[in-house]
């Protein structure tokens, strides 16, 4: 129970971040991602102070034996650099470039009352489906693993 | 018109970003992947934290937006996209994002924060390949 709070916490300060930087409007993320445009530097300066504030959190945490509300540490330890991150990085990255939307700010902005967002996140989820189900036919070759976490 | 650049708002912004996914891990032990929360919410993936957990935090993303839109700011959401390149671009960033291990915030934010090679070269894929599609979509297709 404390940990779901805890997240729900989280979560709610994740969005109310992702709005007060307005990572959630899609125009500002273009007009980053637009560097031959009028460029705006925007997101570079929310992606440092969140790397900052998320790296304090990750130093703290390497000094503990395990969370608060919980019994240990989840913590990518893959250092493999294989063809599914690339190319999921690559696909992932194109969809970005094409609507201004990451998942984040598309499940953030539902709460306007916008259809766009909410057919955004619609595909975005049948895309993690079809993923998922490619993945699975994919996967009887001993070599291949599974996604897991970043 | 998007309003114009706020230095305090995108670093203050940041910080509320990165200190969330700080909460989440040391209160829960669990990365604030949002990609991978989502897919866990939908139930679509292998592993990841109960349920529960993902949910409220993916529940408390719109929540905190709202707040920020009643009392601090009211953010203008402005959408360009067409219908097929939305769905394009949803289908792209899901699939993607699963294939690939995670988004900006999992690879990002939290990937970056400890200094993960898989992270810091998906976040420079992802990047490279934005950067890539709106030039070619805003400088290259149409005759501007």
């Amino acid at each position: 129970m404390r940990a779901t709070l805890a997240a729900l916490s989280g979560g709610i300060l994740f969005g109310a971040g992702l709005a007060l930087s307005d990572m959630i409007n899609p125009a500002r993320v273009l007009a980053f991602l637009d560097l031959a445009g009028t460029w705006d530097p925007t997101l570079a300066l929310v992606m440092a102070g969140a790397v900052l504030a998320s790296a304090v959190g990750y130093i703290v945490a390497r000094r503990l034996q395990r969370p608060w509300f919980g019994t240990s540490f989840f913590i990518p330890e893959n250092r493999r650099l294989d063809r599914q991150l690339i190319a999921g990085a690559a696909l992932f990255g194109a969809g970005w470039g094409l609507v201004g939307f990451c998942p984040g700010p598309a499940l953030a902005a539902l709460i306007f009352g916008l259809w766009q967002p909410w057919l955004f996140a619609a595909a975005m989820l049948i895309g993690m489906a079809l993923q998922r189900m490619v993945g699975a036919a994919g996967r009887h070759s001993p070599g291949a693993t599974s996604a897991g976490h970043p | 018109m998007i309003a114009p650049f706020s230095i305090g708002y995108a670093l203050g912004g940041g910080l509320l970003i990165g200190g969330a996914a700080s909460l989440l891990l040391l209160l829960t032990g669990r990365i604030a992947g949002i990609s991978g929360l989502v897919a866990r919410v939908a139930t679509i993936a292998d592993s990841g934290p109960p349920w529960r957990l993902a949910a409220a935090f993916v529940a408390g993303l719109p929540i905190g937006t709202a707040l920020v839109a009643r009392f601090v700011r009211q953010p203008h959401i402005e959408v360009t996209s067409s219908v097929p390149l939305l769905i394009a671009g949803g289908l792209l960033v899901g699939f993607g994002t699963r294939l690939g291990s995670g988004c900006t915030s999992g690879h990002g934010v939290c990937g970056i924060g400890r200094l993960s090679p898989r992270s810091i070269v998906a976040t420079l894929t992802f990047m490279v390949a934005g950067f890539a599609t709106v030039f070619i979509t805003r400088h290259m297709l149409v005759g501007g």
